[in-house]
């Protein structure tokens, strides 16, 4: 393509000034993001212990051996914690990709071509937003069988659910603009017309939503892995983590507070960054 | 009148600077005006966008809109100082002593209260009326200003009268507490010229009656003739020039109130339409409307090779129905669109790319017609791209070229964003972008009527240069009967969807005329400071005769 619309002439100096004037809670969300990327990639050379390696007795207190303990099989709680990271986090980002994907596809497509696409979609999608999602999920992971693949593509087509409505409804506010109408009659195709025209207009909503959808997702893998449908063991995973070594609060130990912890340090982290996004693109000032 | 110092002076604002936030921090917006207004005075403050006239409107009640801030000066309303006052004691002001109407009723009002309501808010919360004598005096208000039906309409929703009534009902509204002193901001400016006469006359009237004083804001000389004693002329936030109405336009002393003086002077010569030639564009006998409501009615017109049809009427006339119907956006239930004597397919999604480069459209909003995220590269590289297939180093020098057409600089303008440019500059780049297909007819629809005066008539000559170039027809859609005055060669009236008349601009401009025709071209305000008196006068007399011109919703 000869001429692209998002050309980013001057955005390295913008987004170095952007970051400089950014608030304190700004910075904070965005350090808690990095050191969980940062974990999530380096697992490996960052943990001290393997992710599934049995390294001691059950129930391990606090040591030098193992700084938070060990769980319910004897392997090592920071080691889990850190692999934690890359499976949840991953998973989780992964699924809010796909939720994305089909989700503003789907708005766009009804917001553009209105009509029968636009009911059609709809109905189905408030068809599945009538059934509670968790619950929802559970049944059809009962159905389908527990995998990796098969959670990603339920959350993700159930939270697309939600992408599909903000998309579809920030989009019908562009597509009444005179320069959708102008596109139409040069005779621009569908997907200009929704990649072109629309998208780049209702990008800063979309990108907020991300980091809230993001956080939702997060917690119902989490959720999902404490009933035991999300991600199975051996895998480390944060939700399932709290669950194994949920008795340990019974005696008084904070341990299976920490991956619950982990969950709950993020989520803040993403919404602040996510704050500041919106404020920035709604042109609020203070 | 007293001496200068004496107590008829109401209102004195000296060495006003008012400052707006911007991302780099405050930009003086008002760079110290002085401004002496005396009681029952009427007093037209006059510019072009961005000449600091509403927020200096605004100033005179002693408030600053969000993001702005009186930084120096002083307001002495009634011997008290406002910009140091307090914000209670400037509240116990404004909408008693002071009070305000803005440009959109429709906006003004609040949309889930009946007129009543808000009519008696102000009079209530003041303290000055209790609540049933402030409804006997709205029945009185309202009759005054010539409302129809003036017992009941009070009890009215907004959406429930007219967009020229409630204007009418907002001036009613804003004398509720008789105040001292009115801010009139552009009240007629979304209003179609033939309901604009009787707000104009109802404001008038309001205002001699009760001995108002009021600050008159407008970018319009000639209906700023009509109202006011004195005139203001701001540009860029400072004073051009001052002076009594009748000496201001009688001999203006500076540039630039000449160049206001002189926008409605300029005339393209009418062209003839040449004999037995095949019509670019023709409309034949179409009948099209949005589901069960018909809006057109057998609607026929032709549009010849480098000729301008005008087409006028006020708004709900169904002028850019028809533009939707030749665009192919609207299908015709009757009736068909011809392209050089081929009937066009009803929707344009059925056309081919070649009939639809042909065909282009520059919109009334150049802020809605342009992508807010696209360079202006691509905005007119675009159809160069989809329509001549050209791309790389052709395409920007042909972007460029296209740039210089228009007469801007292509260095400045060509990476820049629709947000970093000004109205004028946004139409001309939607001017570019028709230009780029390489049409044979362009629509325009109403583009010069968001831009200011001086603007449009840049607009106007740059189109008018064009079409020599270019050998372009134009379908000029409009309200403003100087803009068909100065471009159009032929003119159709339009009226509820039907053409109530149509033919060459030298005689639709001559006498005799259908009734509307008359009326559209009668309300078109002129620099006589007498005009008004003396139309409405006339009107009073055909009135007698047996013929009533007035707008529909009146």
């Amino acid at each position: 393509m000869a001429v692209t619309s998002d050309t980013p002439r001057r955005s390295p100096a913008r987004a170095v000034k952007l970051l400089r004037e950014s608030p304190w809670s700004a910075r904070f969300g965005m350090a808690v993001i990095l050191v969980y990327v940062v974990a999530a990639l380096f697992a490996p050379a960052i943990a001290p212990y393997g992710e599934t390696e049995i390294v001691g007795a059950e129930y391990e207190v606090w040591s030098e051996q193992f700084p938070i303990g060990t769980d319910n099989l004897g392997r090592d709680m920071l080691s889990r914690v850190i692999y934690g990271a890359r499976n949840t986090v991953g998973i989780a980002f992964l699924t809010t990709l796909l939720a994305f994907l089909i989700g503003s596809i789907a708005g766009l497509l009804a917001a553009t071509l209105r009509g029968w696409v636009d009911q059609l979609l709809g109905r189905t999608v408030d068809v599945l937003m009538a059934i509670p999602s968790l619950i929802f999920a559970l049944l059809i992971l009962t159905i389908v069988g527990t995998s990796v693949i098969n959670m990603i593509v339920v959350i993700a087509v159930l939270d697309s659910t939600r992408v599909f409505r903000l998309t579809r409804a920030v989009s019908m506010n562009v597509v009444v603009m005179d320069f959708v109408e102008s596109a139409r009659l040069r005779g621009e195709g569908l997907w200009w017309i929704m990649r072109q025209e629309i998208l780049p207009n209702i990008a800063a909503p979309l990108v907020a939503e991300f980091g809230l959808r993001f956080c939702f997702v997060f917690l119902t893998i989490s959720a999902l892995s404490f009933l035991g449908l999300g991600i199975q063991p051996p895998t480390a995973d944060w939700g399932s983590m709290v669950r194994d070594n949920a008795t340990l609060i019974s005696y008084g130990d904070i341990t299976p507070m920490i991956p619950a912890a982990a969950i709950a340090l993020l989520t803040v982290g993403v919404n602040f960054v996510v704050d500041w996004f919106l404020h920035k693109t709604s042109g609020l000032k203070e | 009148m007293t001496d200068a110092n004496g107590d008829d002076l109401l209102l004195r604002i000296r060495g006003l600077k008012i400052e707006g936030r911007t991302e780099e921090g405050w930009n003086e917006i008002v760079h110290g005006v002085d401004l002496d207004l005396r009681r029952g005075e009427v007093l037209g403050l006059i510019g072009e966008s961005g000449a600091g006239k509403s927020t200096i409107g605004l100033a005179a009640m002693g408030f600053a809109r969000d993001g702005c801030r009186l930084s120096a000066g002083t307001i002495e309303f009634d011997g008290r100082e406002l910009r140091s006052a307090p914000e209670s004691a400037r509240r116990k002001l404004r909408g008693n002593r002071i009070s305000y109407v803005a440009q959109s009723a429709a906006a003004a009002f609040n949309p889930a209260h009946r007129l009543m309501d808000q009519y008696c808010e102000g009079p209530v919360v003041h303290g000055v009326m209790g609540r049933a004598e402030a409804e006997r005096d709205a029945i009185d208000l309202f009759e005054r200003i010539h409302l129809p039906d003036p017992e009941a309409i009070g009890f009215r929703y907004p959406h429930q009268v007219s967009g020229g009534q409630l204007q009418r009902a907002m001036t009613a509204m804003a004398m509720s507490c008789r105040p001292d002193l009115i801010v009139f901001d552009e009240p007629t400016t979304a209003l179609d010229v033939t309901t604009q006469i009787e707000v104009l006359a109802a404001i008038r009237d309001a205002v001699e009656q009760f001995g108002t004083a009021a600050i008159y804001i407008t970018h319009d000389l000639a209906v700023v003739a009509q109202m006011a004693d004195r005139i203001m002329v701001l540009r860029h936030g400072l004073l051009v020039e001052e002076g009594d109405t009748r000496q201001l336009l009688s001999d203006p002393q500076m540039e630039y109130t000449r160049d206001l003086l002189e926008i409605r002077r300029f005339r393209v010569e009418e062209r003839p339409r040449p004999a037995d030639e095949t019509p670019v564009l023709e409309m034949r006998g179409v009948t099209a409307g949005y589901g069960a409501s018909t809006v057109l009615h057998d609607v026929s017109l032709q549009i010849h090779r480098k000729r301008t049809v005008a087409v006028v009427g006020e708004s709900g006339s169904g002028k850019s129905t028809a533009a939707r119907v030749i665009t192919g956006l609207l299908p015709p239930t009757a009736g068909e669109v011809l392209y050089d004597g081929e009937p066009l397919p009803a929707r344009f999604d059925r056309r081919s790319t070649d009939q639809l480069r042909k065909l282009q459209m520059i919109y009334q909003m150049p802020d809605t017609a342009l992508n807010p995220k696209q360079r202006v590269e691509m905005v007119i590289g675009r159809p160069l791209q989809f329509y001549l297939g050209l791309s790389g180093s052709k395409l920007r020098e042909r972007v460029r070229a296209l740039l210089d057409m228009i007469e801007l600089e292509p260095d400045t303008f060509i990476d820049r964003l629709p947000g970093e440019l000004s109205g004028g500059q946004k139409q001309r780049i939607c001017i570019a972008r028709a230009l780029a297909a390489e049409p044979e007819v362009i629509l325009c629809d109403e583009v010069t009527s968001a831009l200011d005066p001086l603007v449009a008539e840049g607009i106007l000559k740059l189109l008018d240069r064009l079409q020599t170039e270019f050998s372009l027809s134009y379908m000029f859609i409009t309200h403003d009967l100087a803009t068909v005055r100065a471009i159009a060669d032929e003119v159709v009236v339009m009226f509820q969807g039907k053409v109530v008349e149509s033919g060459p601009k030298s005689e639709m401009f001559t006498p005799p005329h259908h009734d509307y025709t008359d009326l559209l071209l009668s309300s078109v305000p002129e620099m006589d400071p007498d005009w008004l008196d003396r139309l409405l006068a006339e009107r009073a007399e055909l009135a007698k005769q047996g013929r009533v011109l007035k707008a529909a919703d009146n």
